[in-house]
């Protein structure tokens, strides 16, 4: 152990602690900007530089590892000069237009410049004058605001291993950009989203829709139908205000209403039915000698990262099309029909805690039902921007119900947010038709928490099936290297590519520890606890579904509307 | 009467830099053999005793640097010879390599050796492609005349940024990264080159082992200032009347350098400022001459050695301009990694373009103090946190210069 004082505080710390991590633990809050608890330390921002006696050089706190007999002083003088300097050489150098940009009030910057009471630059206040990369319909980039703090890159590079962002340059013109310096849809981005919630500013944010919908809301002709993603309730209620997972459902549903949409619906319905159709998917695959393992394909980065890096391995994902487009598909069909309203007539909104999945539905193949499938994508931000937007007071709200024929769910949709919930859905359903028997224990304890790569053998009646999960799309590379080498031990493996899955997905409230994803993942199955119906087969919307509709999982019908094919991705920077 | 005496250069102009025998013949590779019949610990003990502190500029204690890679366990050590010679005016390491290729291997030999390194890198300078053939001529004979042992040592060409001379930066490089500079602690010794104990020494460092391993720590601690012994090799430009190089003893006054080996000012004019040890180096008044070399001795006036450029201004010269093309200098070689050093270059090149075009005013002189000060104590690598120097001494000593260009 290690003994020091910190601003006149004595305290005793593990060796190998940093003066950041020191303060910390005594209640000192040192500012950070490039530093990020769940990546290296770079030191390269220096905001978060103190004091160390006996040093003439101001020390950063993120990299300074403590040692016996430290005086270190947190706020000198000569501390917080360097502070505010640096904070005005930053802010000297990036727009001022605040007020109207996406991060506004959600800006690690902008709280900085406050606390330091940044009121005159002493520079010249300019712009790089970086032109804005529009390229993707999931992703911008706004190089003009970037302050270089790197963390994108490591989100990008290392957690997901996609290598679409790297530097350029040197000096003050050094930047960030794409992959051998083009637009972001020509390097290997695959819109995860990820650098969205590394960045501290506004350099990279989800393309808005909000105003699409606005316009189909004002529109009498339009009628507004909306799907909500499993992961998005127990997220949404940290953008206004509450605690996660604190948001019921009902009082959600209720402030849709309130925001103009006409009819509300659920995901989690067509999570239960992926489960139906992938289910017997991984079930024709194994009777019938098909390609295995058989990957999960309802993470829509992910799927652009098998076409972009594994183009010769895409017979392993499911030909499932993802729980939002099978949505999509049957509301310009099944529900309109069931509801006697003109197809045409519907805009298909979907409630996603996604970035790639406002990319997923521009996919020019995903019109089944004749129409484009889904018409506009809001993330989670979105509706909490929406939801703020009303100026209801969510505590005094009534619940109101969701509508019928794709509104009712089970647990096993409610867990497809969390890594491992798509897997333990679907051997919910799988274990019971297999073996005709009705599973005592449904939590699939293997299948949860944060590990990278989970798996387990599960025997049904003398079948052993070995699956793994994987989220974060480095773990994902990991697995499908030992495909392509044909060192799999697999049989079906479910991939999220996102950190904890879609409860981490990039459109969800700015998450910057995985702390927070962990503590989401805890909500995610106390909501499933309370559900009275716990696997996707017991589903009765879904059943109603198959009796009168698609009349078996992978029928006709299903193929034409539930199924899709990928595509090996060319991509100029690879 | 300053004279030069020539330890790092004792060969310059006496052999064949081809001709290897021509190195062994006057001594060349027998400090290495005598270096492998002592025990490693007793080596280093000799460097540290000979108080050798590194000609790269940053003046650390040779031996010791060894004796903290020596103390890691490793299962692989890098010697590694950092020839990034790119401090403007500074020509002693091609001087070197250059005249004598051998005495730099033989030093590294002699290092890797010491510290339990097995592999050894050169890393040349982008700018002196003339070199590599040289040096890998070099190494080739010493191979083939089995003086190296199991030490592999090879040549790596830098690709012409300044801060690659910083020796993270240069590992970086090295690594196949972008040349920037790495936070430290960790320093290299401990883990550099992928993360292994790795000796990064100036190439004028290295050239004077084999002479300290011959004739013992004592005569090297003996040679000129005590708290820096031995000889530095000076190089000298601007308005001086020998532009030439020497080698001289580190108890020589800055005012014999310029006076007797420069042989004064050219056209008789009246001198000005000395900036000493590159593009960073403080700005010397004619005051302050009387200062002997030695990095302690120049520290008292707030200077540097650093790698022993001198370059000499006289009356004419107008500093204010002169300090604007140092500025345009670091916002061009500033690697971007940091904020201080990465806004802060441009911003102080902005400043003083402001002054020197007569526009500035009294606040503008404040606000580059205050930059100057956050640069230098906040800036990641020896770049910022050295890059202000130019312009704090000239603002200290010649205040009256910016003083006059300001904005009535």
């Amino acid at each position: 152990m290690i003994n020091l004082t910190i601003d006149g505080i004595k305290t005793t710390v593990p060796e190998g602690s940093t003066i950041l991590e020191a303060a910390a633990g005594i209640g000192i809050d040192i500012p950070t900007l490039c530093y990020h608890p769940d990546q290296t330390v770079t030191a390269n921002c220096r905001i978060c530089v103190c004091e160390v006696e006996g040093n003439h050089l101001l020390q950063p706190a993120c990299s300074q590892p403590v040692s016996e007999g430290m005086n270190v002083k947190t706020r000198s003088p000569r501390v917080i000069e360097a502070r505010r300097t640096i904070l005005e050489l930053i802010l000297s150098h990036h727009p001022q237009d605040c007020l109207t940009c996406i991060r506004n009030k959600n800006c690690e910057l902008q709280d900085l410049a406050e606390e330091y009471l940044i009121r005159d630059l002493p520079f010249e206040a300019k712009t790089r004058g970086l032109e804005k990369d529009t390229s993707t319909p999931s992703l911008f980039r706004d190089n003009d605001k970037c302050i270089l703090c790197r963390r994108c890159i490591e989100a990008c590079n290392v957690i997901q291993t996609v290598g679409a962002l790297g530097i350029e340059k040197r000096g003050h013109e050094s930047m960030v950009v794409p992959t051998l310096g083009g637009t972001l849809a020509d390097s290997p981005c695959v819109m995860c989203g990820q650098c969205v919630h590394a960045c501290p500013v506004g350099a990279i944010g989800e393309v808005e829709n909000i105003d699409k919908l606005l316009a189909a809301i004002a529109d009498p002709d339009k009628i507004v139908v909306t799907q909500i993603a499993p992961a998005v309730r127990l997220a949404l209620g940290e953008e206004i205000g509450m605690e996660t997972g604190a948001l019921d459902m009902e009082v959600f549903v209720a402030g849709l209403r309130q925001v103009g949409f006409d009819y509300v619906l659920h995901t989690n319905f067509t999570a239960d039915l992926t489960i139906m159709e992938e289910g017997s998917e991984l079930l024709q695959r194994l009777a019938e000698g098909g390609t295995l393992p058989m990957f999960t394909s309802c993470s829509p980065g992910w799927v652009v990262f098998c076409e972009t890096f594994f183009p010769d391995l895409l017979d392993h994902l499911s030909s499932c099309k993802s729980p939002q487009q099978m949505f999509g598909a049957l509301v310009k069909t099944y529900w309109a029909e069931k509801m006697e309203i003109d197809p045409s007539r519907i805009v298909s909104v979907s409630i996603m805690p996604c970035i790639a999945k406002k990319f997923e539905a521009q996919r020019p193949e995903m019109n089944a039902s004749g129409y484009r499938d889904v018409d506009i994508v809001l993330t989670t931000r979105e509706v909490g921007k929406l939801l703020r937007m009303t100026g209801l007071d969510f505590g005094q709200l009534a619940p109101a119900k969701f509508d019928s024929w794709m509104g009712s769910y089970t647990g096993a949709g409610v867990i497809f947010g969390a890594t491992g919930g798509v897997m333990e859905a679907a051997l919910r359903t799988v274990y019971e038709i297999v073996t005709k028997r009705e599973l005592e224990n449904l939590n699939f304890e293997f299948a949860r928490g944060f590990d990278g790569i989970k798996h387990a053998e599960i025997d049904l009646d003398g079948t052993v099936v070995k699956v793994a999960i994987a989220h974060s799309l480095a773990h994902a590379r990991t697995l499908m290297e030992q495909v392509r080498a044909g060192e799999c031990p697999y049989h079906f493996i479910e991939v999220m590519a996102c950190p904890g899955g879609c409860i981490g997905g990039g459109g969800q409230p700015y998450t910057k520890a995985n702390a927070k994803r962990i503590e989401r993942i805890k909500a995610i199955y106390l909501e499933d606890e309370k559900m009275a119906l716990r696997k996707s087969h017991d589903n009765p919307e879904v059943k109603i579904l198959y009796e009168e509709f698609l009349h078996e999982p992978l029928g006709h019908k299903s193929h034409e509307l539930l199924h899709t094919h990928y595509k090996a991705k060319p991509k100029k920077a690879l | 009467m300053a004279v030069e005496m020539r330890i790092a250069l004792r060969n310059y102009g006496k052999i064949d830099p081809n001709q290897i025998e021509d190195y062994i013949s006057r001594g060349g590779y027998e400090a290495l053999k005598k270096a492998l019949t002592m025990d490693r610990a007793e080596l280093i003990d000799q460097v540290k005793k000979s108080n050798l502190r590194g000609r790269g500029g940053a003046s650390f204690n040779c031996g010791q640097k060894w004796s903290f890679a020596y103390n890691v366990e490793a299962d692989q050590k890098y010697v590694i010879c950092n020839a990034d010679e790119g401090e403007p005016g500074t020509y002693k390491d091609r001087l070197i390599m250059k005249n004598d290729p051998h005495t730099l291997i033989e030093g590294m030999a002699i290092a890797a050796y010491a510290v339990g390194a097995t592999e050894g890198i050169i890393y040349l300078r982008g700018e002196y492609p003339q070199l590599t053939g040289l040096l890998r001529q070099a190494v080739d004979q010493a191979e083939t005349k089995e003086l190296l042992g199991n030490f592999k040592l090879s040549v790596h060409v830098g690709a012409g940024a300044y801060v690659c001379g910083e020796e993270t930066a240069l590992i970086e490089s090295l690594e196949g990264k972008r040349g920037e500079p790495r936070f430290k602690p960790p320093y290299p010794p401990v883990s550099g080159f992928w993360g292994k104990p790795t000796i990064v020494n100036n190439v004028e460092t290295l050239a004077v082992i084999p002479e300290i391993v011959l004739k013992g720590a004592d005569w090297f601690s003996s040679i000129g200032d005590p708290e820096f012994p031995g000889t530095k090799i000076l190089t000298l430009s601007g308005d001086v009347k020998n532009r030439d190089f020497f080698e001289v003893p580190t108890n020589v006054t800055l005012r014999e350098v310029v006076f007797e080996l420069g042989g004064g000012m050219r056209g008789d004019k009246k001198l000005k400022a000395i900036q000493v040890g590159g593009t960073s180096g403080t700005f010397i008044p004619e005051s302050q001459l009387d200062t002997t070399i030695g990095c302690t001795k120049m520290s008292v006036i707030g200077a540097t050695l650093g790698s022993g450029a001198v370059f000499v201004l006289d009356e004419s010269r107008d500093l204010v301009d002169v300090n604007l093309q140092i500025t345009k200098f670091f916002e061009h070689e500033s690697c971007g990694k940091c904020t201080p050093c990465r806004e802060g270059t441009m911003r102080m090149r902005e400043l003083v373009e402001k002054v020197n075009s007569g526009q500035g005013e009294a606040s503008d002189l404040d606000l580059i103090t205050k930059l100057a000060r956050v640069m230098s104590t906040a800036s990641l690598c020896g770049l910022g946190q050295t890059a202000t120097a130019p312009v704090t001494s000239t603002l200290r000593h010649f205040s009256a210069e910016y003083a006059a260009k300001l904005k009535e």
